[in-house]
């Protein structure tokens, strides 16, 4: 199979303009015969669903949870990042575009990273129209901080909650076009496969979570916004619900799955409590602007926070700031993330795991006042204190890396499209924009880029050019053949009747990508962690306890099947990771290493997507790779000394 | 800690519901409450029981999804969302009740999970400013004053969970509406459209069956996100002089 990335050729500056103007439009008059339907319903899919019902299609969007505003976005805290160069600081897209590229190790295109620095201008004019209530100065104009290692401030926000009021921005576009009757939502509706005929995406087939009943819906071309699969790992940022299971389903009809290895640790999460412990809570990067990150030079075993003072000054180790003087505290995600763990290993880890590093900010409290830092985190603070029950005024936090986003994804192409023709994905779903490792505040970017200012544009090419009474109804035999497959998976799940719960299943799974397949991976782990995820998964069909029925409300129902898919990824992760024997971006290959320890990026063998097609249960899948061609950038090792 | 638990139970919308009692042997004061739920779950798996089905989705306190009534209170004893409570609050050998949310307008599915989709309708007839995607002015050309941008940040930080209306005795949704109202009418971009937006998200919260307001204050009480009731009697404003002003708006207000 050749992957075509339909980048188009010409100077980077002009791609994306030349291409809009290349693509076919529909005739506005056309638009309302077409039939979209958008699954998830975060930055993503409401900003698309919203942007396309506003030109005329007609559109069916979906999310799993009650309403289209609880999706996961909603808890993005820090900020988006914008080339507004508002600050006169020497920012462009250009430099945006360099920055993100570089942060993402030189595992994205060119192009597709190109216009998304280009469009996030646009971005900014477009939620400030809809009343998001970003950070202002005492002048009334919008306030910038720099975020997450850059250089430059530009980063907008709004407090500590900036996914949340742009989420809700994109909900209040998503609901005028629901009252408009332009967009059809389904809530609490879960989507279980794509229908594909004679080459194309006709369909989708769902489950209403509350009466249980399959459905299938129709239309010209189906977009998966259904966020990322951190959730493999059992415990991440990510919420409950968060699930592979669209991606998945799209998967194995064919579209093919990109980069699958390419996670991200975020560094400052609250450490784990317990066994219990169902969630891990991400505090927000930008605390590593004032807050200082330290490890006793010597290991105390069970050190707590409030015996932190009693370590003298000279007896702790600023390890950040030691090791990488010129970022300090500020170094990307990955490289605190591993420092933070390469310090746990050695022993000097604090807290009654010993898993756990601090975060101190007396400094900074003693530098600015407590006031000042509490305008700047104090919900931050507050949620802290909520969970852990120690107060980061009066003693440090203690945080430690935690699964937080995915860069892989499915494959698409410049379009937003994937292999399989008529089927999209945009924001986290996809693989294309975060390379090897994504930036602070640009999550959000790229959700909205893709929704609001990318898909509007490349749909009309595909549907211009298959025309309108191009469907298939949802009378045809594929229709009826997809519902019978859900629903006989439906009654499998249920008739096992084992031993051992869904959770049980999902936390040994996550246990064993978090050991072998997290921050750290090597040849022999992955191996063993292959094997592993084999024997629990033929387990699972055999020994797992679905209880409640078919047609009603069934959350264990929900999970049983989120955690069969999250199975079957896993398993492909590992075997992306042990294929990519080179160190890049947010994750670390031990055999690829340079003499001070750091990571060695190899990219005459790795500049490559790797994009795998399935071949069947219990078939190895089938490993593609699209060449990474840079005209522009010169790919450099990254050093933050 | 050991945990007495009284749970409401309710097989689907049309059923009879009952409380039952459950002991929690195990439970650390490290426990999010809803954690402690799970661990309970798990034990009536095992013991072939259905688990008690409740709503929760981000458990960082942003989502609003979480919603459960706990000994008299939504969220429980905190001002923060269910998800944000630990075991921490509550003593050893504690009974502790839970209880779904409770207003005509927000019927029950199932257990301890309800049908917030009238939020959702209340939203969708106005509580938006109609820009369409493109075509917008630069977003420096909107001075806006800091504390106007403050002022409506505090309203826009509203997670559509619903406590205001289950505190409420008369259930009534005036909190949750009027944070958008405020939100909208506090910032320039709102005002074109604030008349038709008040009457009209006004005119939806009564045809969902939310109860009047008679200034109780409960709801900002409860209020996870300190939503303050200065947006209610902002609201009234914006609505009188609204419906006093020139021209009539045809409201909607149904499903
Ligand atoms: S006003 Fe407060 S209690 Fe009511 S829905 Fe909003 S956040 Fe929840
Ligand atoms: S689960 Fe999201 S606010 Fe509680």
């Amino acid at each position: 199979m050749k992957l075509e990335s339909k980048v188009p050729e010409g100077p980077l500056a002009e791609k994306w303009t030349k291409h809009k103007f290349n693509l076919k439009l529909v005739n506005p008059a056309n638009k309302r015969k077409y039939e979209i339907i958008v699954v998830g319903t975060g930055l993503a899919g409401a900003s698309a669903a919203a942007s396309l019902a506003e030109l005329g299609y007609n559109v069916k969007a979906f999310c799993f949870q009650d309403s289209p505003r609880r999706a996961h976005s909603i808890a993005a805290q820090g900020g988006i990042n914008a080339a507004k160069n508002y600050q006169n600081d020497g920012d462009s897209v250009y430099r945006l575009f360099y920055d993100t590229i570089k942060g993402g190790d030189y595992r994205s295109r060119e192009g597709n990273v190109y216009r998304l620095a280009e469009v996030s201008v646009n971005i900014i004019d477009q939620c400030v129209a809809q009343g998001v209530p970003f950070a202002r100065e005492y002048g009334g104009l919008l306030a910038n901080r720099s975020f997450g290692g850059a250089q430059v401030s530009r980063t907008f926000y709004a407090r500590g909650q900036t996914g949340q009021q742009l989420l809700l921005g994109a909900y209040s576009a998503l609901n005028r076009q629901i009252a408009n009757g332009k967009v059809k939502m389904h809530t609490r509706t879960e989507m279980l496969d794509v229908v594909v005929v004679d080459g194309k995406t006709r369909g989708i087939i769902t489950r209403d979570l509350v009466t249980g009943k399959i459905e299938s819906h129709s239309g010209h071309a189906v977009l998966l916004c259904t966020g990322g699969y951190g959730n493999v790992f059992y415990l991440s940022t990510n919420a409950k619900g968060s699930n592979v299971t669209a991606a998945w389903r799209a998967h194995k009809k064919g579209a093919l799955f990109g980069n699958p290895c390419f996670t991200q640790i975020h560094p400052t999460c609250i450490p784990v409590s317990g066994d219990h412990q169902s969630k891990l809570t991400l505090m927000s990067e930008s605390l590593r602007n004032d807050g200082r990150v330290w490890v006793p030079k010597t290991a105390h075993k069970g050190l707590k926070a409030k015996e932190a003072a009693s370590i003298p000054e000279g007896d702790r180790d600023y390890f950040l700031e030691r090791k990488y003087p010129s970022f300090g505290n500020l170094v990307p995600r990955d490289v605190a993330s591993r420092n933070a763990k390469m310090m746990c290993d050695e022993g000097r880890g604090v807290g009654a795991t010993g898993l756990a590093v601090f975060l101190d900010f007396s400094d900074a409290i003693k530098r600015d006042g407590k006031d000042l830092i509490s305008a700047k985190y104090g919900n931050l603070f507050d949620m802290y204190k909520q969970i852990t029950g120690d107060d980061p005024y009066q003693m440090p936090m203690m945080i430690f890396p935690a699964v937080h986003y995915t860069m892989g994804g499915l494959w698409v192409d410049y379009n937003l499209m994937t292999n399989v023709p008529g089927l999209y994905a945009l924001g986290e779903a996809n693989f294309t924009d975060h390379g090897a490792n994504r930036l602070g505040a640009s999550a959000l970017m790229q959700g909205l880029a893709d929704g609001y200012f990318v898909i509007p544009y490349t749909i009309g090419d595909y549907l211009a050019n298959i025309g309108w009474n191009d469907k298939v109804g949802t009378d045809h035999p594929a229709f009826k053949e997809a519902i019978d497959k859900v629903n006989d998976r439906v009654t499998k799940l249920l008739s096992i009747k084992g031993k051992k719960t869904v959770d049980e299943f999902h936390r040994e799974l996550g246990l064993t990508m978090w050991e072998y397949c997290g921050m750290s991976r090597n040849e022999e782990g992955l191996k063993t962690a292959k094997k592993k995820i084999q024997e629990l998964r033929e387990e699972f069909w055999k020994n797992v306890d679905v209880v409640g029925s078919a047609n009603e409300l069934n959350m264990e129902l929900e999970k049983a099947g989120r955690v069969a898919d999250f199975m079957e990824l896993g398993e492909l992760m590992v075997d992306d990771a042990l294929n990519r024997s080179e160190s890049c971006g947010g994750h670390f290959r031990e055999e690829s290493q340079t003499p001070e320890g750091e990571a060695l990026r190899k990219d005459d063998e790795f500049s490559f997507v790797s994009a795998w097609e399935y071949k069947g249960d219990n078939q190895p899948e089938e490993l593609h790779k699209e060449e990474l061609r840079f005209e522009n950038v010169k790919l450099t090792q990254r050093s933050y000394k | 800690m050991k945990i007495t638990l009284k749970v409401w139970r309710q097989k689907s919308r049309t059923a009879k519901g009952e409380f039952k009692t459950y002991q929690a042997d195990h439970v650390s004061s490290d426990m999010s409450f809803l954690e402690m739920l799970d661990v309970l779950n798990t034990s009536l798996i095992k013991k072939g029981e259905e688990p008690i089905h409740f709503d929760h989705d981000c458990r960082e306190g942003i989502c609003g999804m979480c919603s459960l009534y706990i000994n008299g209170h939504p969220h429980g004893p905190l001002q923060t969302t269910t998800c944000q409570l630990h075991m921490r609050s509550f003593h050893d050998g504690q009974t502790i009740t839970v209880e779904p949310w409770r207003a005509k307008a927000f019927p029950i599915i199932k257990d301890l999970v309800v049908d917030r989709s009238a939020f959702d309708r209340i939203q969708q007839a106005g509580g938006y400013v109609s820009v369409s995607t493109g075509g917008v002015p630069d977003a420096n050309e909107i001075a806006i004053p800091k504390k106007i941008a403050d002022e409506a940040f505090d309203s826009a930080a509203c997670i559509g969970c619903g406590a205001c209306v289950a505190a409420c005795k008369n259930a009534s949704a005036m909190l949750f509406v009027s944070a958008k109202v405020s939100q909208l009418a506090l910032l320039p971009q709102g005002h074109a459209e604030r008349k038709e937006r008040v009457e009209k998200m006004v005119a939806q919260m009564d045809a969902e069956d939310f109860g009047a307001c008679t200034n109780t204050r409960a709801c900002e009480a409860e209020c996870p996100k300190a939503i303050s009731v200065t947006n209610i009697a902002r609201m009234n404003r914006e609505y009188f002089s609204a419906v006093f002003s020139s021209y009539e708006v045809t409201v909607g207000g149904g499903d």
